[in-house]
């Protein structure tokens, strides 16, 4: 019992969360006992003996479960255990519930537990969509109403799209450059560990005085700042979520700049992995002003600092200029890594070099650029200087170039190519360009002023928000997992559920989100319990749509589940694609290679005779193609 | 790329385009038009579904010919035309959609002017969010209520105030929208706006803006008079502005 309390785990882990929690509790109660106070301050938006030991409680957990152990005892100078490598790799399922620095185990841990709280949100989104099934109230009030919106926005943005794609690049992403880890492979097991916290900090809201945090995942002060005790876990939730963001990009960075293999100029660089980089640009810079806007809310709550108290002199409006300084930018965080996906299973799946590829490039670093500048669109009703709508909608409207550019260069690729659709990874990519296309013109409608002034705050954002999120980075997201997994799990999965999956989901998502369109335009704001009863039917289809979509994603845990136990043996590579990860055993050995490859070209070089775009260890002399596998390419045909 | 036939993909995509303009078009997307500016910004939306409908078919014709033409036959493992890419296509389809771009921001500034010029004799209105009901005063008539009333084709100029959170002034048959922010007088708050009505009857200001548990009550009527007259009777009928009564923060802009 003694070592499970000493060693690294979950016990410890437990046992340090309960340290932290007392510590933070007993610290406000005596602070407050010597100042004199009531020991328990209960107004809602109050309650420090539960918010401080929100913060210290999960920082005890890290420490228990053993994110800082080596750190440690290196900062004390005691001698550092000599690394055995011992938590790196996984033997049983056991090793993917500790704390493992193994960037493969890492992304199996990321995109699993981004999935619970995929299904944990979309839940949300089912009661949601039952309540609105009919006007009138059924079956949640309008406060609980309000809570279910936040909190699906929540868990889905900040623990869902933006970490499986962190999930997805920390296992591909160093396979894909020649490098057997990441760079910082403790940092990396400490910016997953944060992110179950966050998801549990945003649930765990559902069971405090005054439920959820119920001002929507914007958190709009002063609305925010007036909420309660549960907004304070949204405040909080965000931080785990953001420093685990950051620190992730971080990583990546220094991954992708100082570790690809000999060869690999960035020229040569697969597009997931220029996706990478500029997406890890934008969270390094832009993520910080959420984490700062987030303790100035958690502040005028607690502590009674005025940033946002407009009869104090706070500026209400400011909030939205920080809070969309990184908001905006954390559209393309959530959007960039899914071109990356696209271009490489279009690519690979139609047999051909990526179109433009310098371009496709450039084009992302374009969207990096731009998309600082253009924050103030979501504020055009705001009240702000209205100096600023215009050059905002200027810029707006331009970053629909550099989009255009990387949705052209995708039809260029498919020109003159060898199309197989049999892998639903390519099918999913091509709906992709299709409904990203609807998202990304509904977007250039919401630029244009005057047309925003009367679409704003109604079920057209709501629309436009999930053709862009859902019909785009979620279809990129399912893209990328059956494209993987059988690098992932050495398996492949079964494609005549993936068919269905794809269908269904196609299906379900027009059939949701495009009536939103119309009936936003007619007159329905969003985020509101009950609507007027000529927005009856079309309520009532999308949420008959909406449930198929949501209960056809259980089709996808089913494929995923049984095919990673039970699924045919996928061979190193079953798509026949050049890239590195595919050219060694599927799953890839620890540290992944046994000398690292030299790249020799570029990375899409499908239909140029003896064109590698690296050399293997062992393969030196004779430049011999490896024999093709045939293995789980689908179904027999 | 020799055997591709780009006059009848060209011809594909206009005839595309125009049958889904032709049918976008027909419905009224926004509904009723009760404002100036509202057939100013359903024209911008108008332009707007015709070039979306170009775009979208530019997109999809081309897609749906390389899946049907290019898909791979069952057992060809081969691969396609090692093609790089197009210097000439890439410039082409990077200056167009800027031009296309730039000119939907030329034509909705334009609209952006129209619909915010300020005509002479505007009635200046202060409309006050709270939770969860809205209130309107009338200072050149020192008058208050909690309905909004105006008048066919005369202008009035709003100004917005919040005594609490946030909330979100909307009439949709007007097309206007402009939240409510809480704020010191004088504060860098752009909290005016104006319009011109312009059909008589009865419609609902929504409030679009999260605001709390009452959210999606808090509405109240608005009444389009047709003359000044009857608007001078209604407001004849209202209680005066009550003096003790702290004026919302920030004189009404005049």
């Amino acid at each position: 019992m003694t070592s499970a309390l000493t060693s690294p785990g979950w016990w410890r882990g437990l046992f340090y969360f309960l340290i932290g929690a007392g510590f933070g509790f007993g610290l406000v109660i005596a602070l407050r006992a010597i100042s004199g106070l009531d020991l328990y301050q209960t107004e809602p938006t109050g309650y420090p003996h539960i918010v401080v030991p929100a913060i210290t409680g999960p920082l005890g957990f890290l420490i228990g479960i053993g994110c800082f152990d080596y750190w440690f005892r290196w900062c004390a100078g005691a001698p550092t255990i000599p690394d055995d490598h011992a938590d790196h790799g996984a033997k049983t399922w056991k090793d993917y519930f500790k704390v493992n620095t193994d960037h493969k185990v890492i992304g199996i841990q990321y995109i699993v537990t981004t999935f619970f709280f995929f299904f944990a949100g979309g839940f949300l989104a089912m009661l949601m969509r039952a309540e609105l099934a009919q006007p009138g109230t059924q079956i949640v009030d309008p406060g609980v109403f309000n809570g279910l919106f936040s909190t699906h926005a929540a868990l889905m943005i900040f623990v869902f799209v933006i970490p499986v794609f962190a999930g997805i690049a920390n296992y591909v992403l160093p396979l894909m450059i020649g490098a057997p880890d990441m760079a910082f492979p403790r940092l990396n097991a400490l910016s997953f560990w944060m992110l179950p916290i966050a998801g549990a900090l945003f649930l765990a809201s559902y069971f405090v005085p005054g439920g959820a945090f119920d001002a929507g995942w914007t958190g709009y002060a002063p609305l925010s700042t007036g909420a309660p005790l549960g907004q304070s876990f949204f405040n909080l939730g965000v931080q785990f979520a953001g420093a685990s963001s950051v620190a992730t990009a971080l990583n990546f960075l220094v991954t992708i700049i100082t570790m690809r293999a000999p060869g690999m100029t960035i020229w040569r660089m697969p597009l997931l992995v220029w996706a990478n980089l500029s997406t890890s640009l934008l969270v390094v810079a832009a993520t910080p002003f959420i984490a700062g806007v987030q303790f100035m809310v958690l502040f005028d709550r607690v502590l009674h600092t005025n940033f946002f108290q407009a009869a104090f002199g706070g500026d209400v409006i400011s909030y939205q200029h920080i809070f969309w300084f990184y908001s905006h930018p954390a559209v393309y965080i959530m959007m960039l890594p899914g071109f990356g996906i696209i271009s490489e299973v279009i690519s690979t799946h139609a047999r051909k070099p990526i179109f433009g590829y310098r371009l496709m490039a450039l084009a992302l670093l374009g969207i990096v650029i731009l998309s600082y500048t253009v924050w103030a669109h979501h504020m055009f009703v705001a009240g702000m200087f209205e100096w600023l709508r215009v050059p905002m909608m200027i810029t707006t409207l331009l970053i629909a170039v550099p989009t255009g550019i990387k949705i052209f260069s995708w039809l260029g690729t498919l020109f003159e190519a060898k199309i197989h659709l049999k892998s639903t990874a390519m099918l999913f990519s091509l709906a992709f360009i299709v409904t990203f296309t609807i998202g990304g013109i509904s977007g250039v409608m919401l630029g244009m002023i005057p047309i925003d002034i009367h679409v704003s705050d109604t079920y057209f954002v709501v629309a436009h928000i999930h053709f862009v999120l859902f019909g785009g980075s979620v279809f990129t997201i399912f893209a990328g997992i059956y494209h993987w997994f059988p690098k992932m799990t050495g398996r492949m999965y079964d494609e005549r559920l993936g068919r269905i999956h794809f269908w269904g989901t196609l299906v379900g998502t027009w059939g949701t989100f495009v009536p939103m369109h119309w009936i936003g335009m007619e007159g329905m704001p969003r985020r509101v319990a009950d609507y007027a009863a000529e927005f009856g039917n079309w309520n009532l289809m999308i949420t008959v749509s909406a449930f198929i979509l949501g209960a056809v994603q259980l089709v996808f845990l089913y494929n995923m589940i049984v095919s990673w136990r039970y699924g045919p043996k996928a061979g190193p590579n079953p798509w026949r694609a050049k890239t590195i990860e595919w050219q060694v055993s599927s799953p890839p050995p620890i540290f992944n290679f046994d000398e690292i490859p030299r790249v020799v070209g570029g990375p899409y070089e499908f239909g140029v005779p003896g064109a590698r775009h690296a050399i293997m260890a062992g393969e030196e002399a004779e430049v011999k193609r490896p024999e093709p596998s045939r293995a789980g390419i689908g179904a027999p045909s | 790329m020799q055997g591709l036939p780009i006059l009848r993909l060209a011809a594909a995509t206009i005839v595309l385009t125009v049958i889904t303009s032709v049918l976008m078009l027909i419905p009224d997307w926004n509904g009723e038009q009760a404002s100036t500016a509202a057939a100013d910004i359903d024209r911008l939306l108008d332009v707007a579904i015709v070039l979306s409908s170009f775009v979208f078919w530019i997109v999809m014709v081309p897609l749906f010919y390389a899946i049907y033409r290019w898909r791979a036959k069952p057992g060809d493992e081969g691969d396609g035309e090692p093609i790089h890419g197009n210097t000439r296509l890439e410039i082409i389809w990077t200056v167009i959609p800027t031009v296309i771009v730039l000119g939907l921001a030329g034509y909705s500034w334009v609209v952006l002017d129209d619909i915010e010029a300020s005509e002479p004799g505007a009635i200046p209105i202060t409309v006050t969010g709270q939770q969860f009901a809205w209130s309107f005063t009338y200072p050149e008539q020192n008058v208050q209520a909690d309905e909004l009333h105006v008048v066919e084709d005369r202008q009035v100029e709003v100004t917005m105030r919040a005594l609490d959170v946030l909330h979100s002034f909307w009439v949709p048959e007007w097309r206007i929208k402009r939240d409510a922010v809480p704020g010191a007088p004088g504060a860098s708050i752009d909290d005016d706006f104006v319009v011109t009505p312009d059909r008589a009857g009865e419609f609902s200001l929504v409030c679009t803006e999260l605001c709390g548990l009452g959210h999606t009550t808090m509405r109240a009527p608005v009444v389009v008079h047709e003359t000044r007259a009857e608007f001078d009777r209604w407001i004849s009928e209202q209680d005066p502005i009550p003096s003790d009564q702290p004026e919302p923060a920030g004189s009404p802009a005049s």
